[in-house]
């Protein structure tokens, strides 16, 4: 469909590239923080000290302390290797299996492509927060089941994604003159789909890596994923619960620092898919 | 109806799917079920008892044997006994399933309550202020987590206002928190999700033709507008009840609500292994007809699918 512009055509397409790069520093800013939390974390995330228990905002504990005298400021900053760390690997897992399926299931087509779609779509049918629940519920509670039940239910919809990328350009002539000329499948593959697929990938990944922050952070405040004393964000509301009414810091800390960075996701990824294109399914 | 059928055909493979899925993980996970059977009454077992039991259950047969064996007692919704309670599993969740459910209509209420007017206003006063404020609240609503909404409200409407209980269930104030809890987190996709919809279905031919038909505004948005928009909302509604369900089991554990969720929970707790698979085929069986009912429900809500199947016959 052809848009037709309005006059102040300049200022749209400005804008969300402004917006678009203040969310990318952010996100920098995030890694970063993460990447080195341990070397900037004022105390030991997991050193217990009860004559400091729960311990107001201060100099000394920038964020207060908790019900065992650690200190919050570290321990968020610890725990978001636990959680925003594990998050980005179970993305990464996902993509690494989604991937290849799709390229391989969208190009080579037939049986075989049947045969992965058969499994995608009994995955995609059932709630992949239950599986979740259940795959982890039945390996054992912990961080490493926790990221194996999450990346069984993320990989399909990479590979669902990339499949459909993959048909819609397999179609278009200039794949036609590649083969033509002898290009050979991988080449095909690497140099023309993959570009094609990256955009739709990029767009829903920073989506749906604010999905899977909020699924691990909820399953380890019910206690199936992060086990204490792993400072991890829904852990630490978990086990601080009993304690809120004297220090409200417990409460209001960690779910600020998951909400910040889901928004700062959600945010980066809308405006990625408007100036990628991508269209919204 | 063909396609009614054909829909049936589909669910009873899935489900046949879905109990060898659910029987492989069973068999795959880790331990010896017979032992936690053992560990959960509390008793020195010696390794006689282990064996009885084992050939009392049938895992000393071949795994093809114990398959079908099991298959005949899924069919007749035999899902075994609970370690926990000595129960028959089928019987454990069922009993609890009106709780679930009640929490999810009540989510479903309050969502309905929160998302359908923001997102009529919100398209409607496109790009004016009201608007930009839905867009900054589904925005945050997105990314709150909804159990730390839960403890926010815990907080401030059961420990300092002592308005609401925070825990338990009975009576109809005991499902506030836990339904107002769920509804909000869940409302900040369908506001945004409707207002793109309703702003799509305001630009397309049959709402100018009904215009040109001279009929008002409100009538045009009520019965033609609004209808259509339902569509992709009732599609995404049929994929999400998936996290809907997966969501009560967040919000009863935090509010202690003996629901479905709260006990399978509890199961994984107890290693109680046939809660667990019981779970998941109960609630796959039940994703399963709830997406049949949406699959329905397109046809009352958009005619071109009912002319276009009435063309192929």
């Amino acid at each position: 469909m052809i848009v037709v512009r309005p006059n102040n055509v300049t200022k749209n397409i400005k804008r969300p590239q402004f917006k678009l790069f203040g969310m990318i520093v952010l996100l920098g800013l995030i890694i970063i923080l993460t990447l080195v939390a341990p070397l900037i974390a004022p105390y030991d995330p997991t050193e217990v000290q009860l004559t400091e228990r729960l311990k107001p905002m201060s100099s000394e504990n920038l964020l207060g302390t908790d019900h065992m005298g650690r200190d919050i400021l570290s321990r968020i900053l610890v725990g978001a290797q636990t959680t925003v760390g594990t998050s980005i690997l179970v993305i990464v897992l996902a993509l690494s299996i989604g991937l290849p399926v799709g390229l391989i299931s969208g190009y080579i087509g037939g049986a075989l492509d049947r045969f992965f779609m058969r499994i995608v779509d009994a995955l995609l049918a059932f709630p992949d927060f239950i599986i979740a629940i259940v795959l982890s519920g039945l390996l054992g509670p912990g961080m490493f089941n926790l990221v194996l039940a999450l990346v069984v239910v993320k990989w399909v919809s990479y590979a669902r994604l990339v499949r459909s990328t993959v048909i819609s350009e397999n179609q278009k002539e200039y794949i036609a003159v590649a083969k033509i000329n002898g290009l050979s499948s991988i080449k095909i593959l690497s140099k023309h789909m993959i570009p094609h697929v990256v955009g739709n990938l990029v767009v829903y990944a920073s989506l749906d890596l604010g999905k899977v922050i909020l699924v691990i952070a909820s399953l380890s405040y019910i206690g199936l994923g992060a086990q204490p004393p792993t400072p991890e964000w829904g852990a630490m509301l978990n086990e601080g619960r009993n304690f809120f009414h004297n220090a409200p810091q417990l409460m209001y800390i960690p779910g600020i620092a998951i909400m910040l960075v889901v928004l700062i996701l959600n945010l980066l990824g809308d405006l990625l898919r408007d100036r990628l294109d991508v269209k919204n399914k | 109806m063909k396609q009614l059928f054909k829909r049936i055909i589909e669910l009873i493979i899935f489900l046949f799917f879905l109990s060898f899925v659910s029987f492989a993980l069973m068999k795959l996970a880790p331990g010896d079920p017979t032992r936690y059977m053992l560990d959960v009454i509390d008793v020195q077992t010696t390794e006689e008892q282990i064996e009885e039991l084992r050939e009392e259950l049938g895992f000393n047969d071949s795994i093809y044997v114990q398959y079908w064996n099991w298959l005949l007692r899924f069919v007749q919704l035999d899902l075994g006994e609970s370690y926990m309670t000595k129960k028959p599993v089928f019987d454990e969740l069922w009993s609890r399933f009106p709780s679930t459910l009640a929490i999810t209509f009540a989510s479903l209420v309050v969502m309905t309550l929160v998302a359908v007017p923001i997102g009529t206003i919100s398209a409607i006063y496109k790009d004016r202020w009201i608007d930009h404020i839905g867009r900054v609240l589904s925005l945050i609503g997105a990314a709150v987590p909804s159990f730390w909404l839960g403890l926010l409200f815990i907080e401030f409407f059961s420990i300092k206002l002592d308005w609401l209980p925070s825990m338990g269930k009975g009576t109809f104030s005991h499902m506030m928190l836990p339904s107002i809890t769920l509804g909000l987190a869940m409302s900040a996709v369908y506001i945004r999700l409707l207002r793109s919809s309703l702003l799509e279905t305001l630009g397309q031919d049959f709402i100018r033709s009904a215009r040109a038909r001279g009929l008002s505004n409100s009538r045009i948005f009520i019965f033609h507008a609004f209808r259509y928009s339902l569509i992709p909302v009732i599609t995404i509604f049929g994929v999400s009840l998936g996290s809907l369900l997966g969501g009560t089991v967040v919000i009863e554990v935090l509010f202690a609500y003996p629901g479905i969720g709260k006990f399978v929970v509890d199961a994984i707790g107890k290693r109680d292994y046939p809660i667990i698979q019981g779970y998941i085929l109960f609630m796959g069986g039940f994703v399963i007809i709830i997406n049949l009912l949406v699959d329905l429900s397109y046809r009352y809500l958009n005619p071109e699918i009912r002319l276009k199947e009435a063309d192929r016959q």
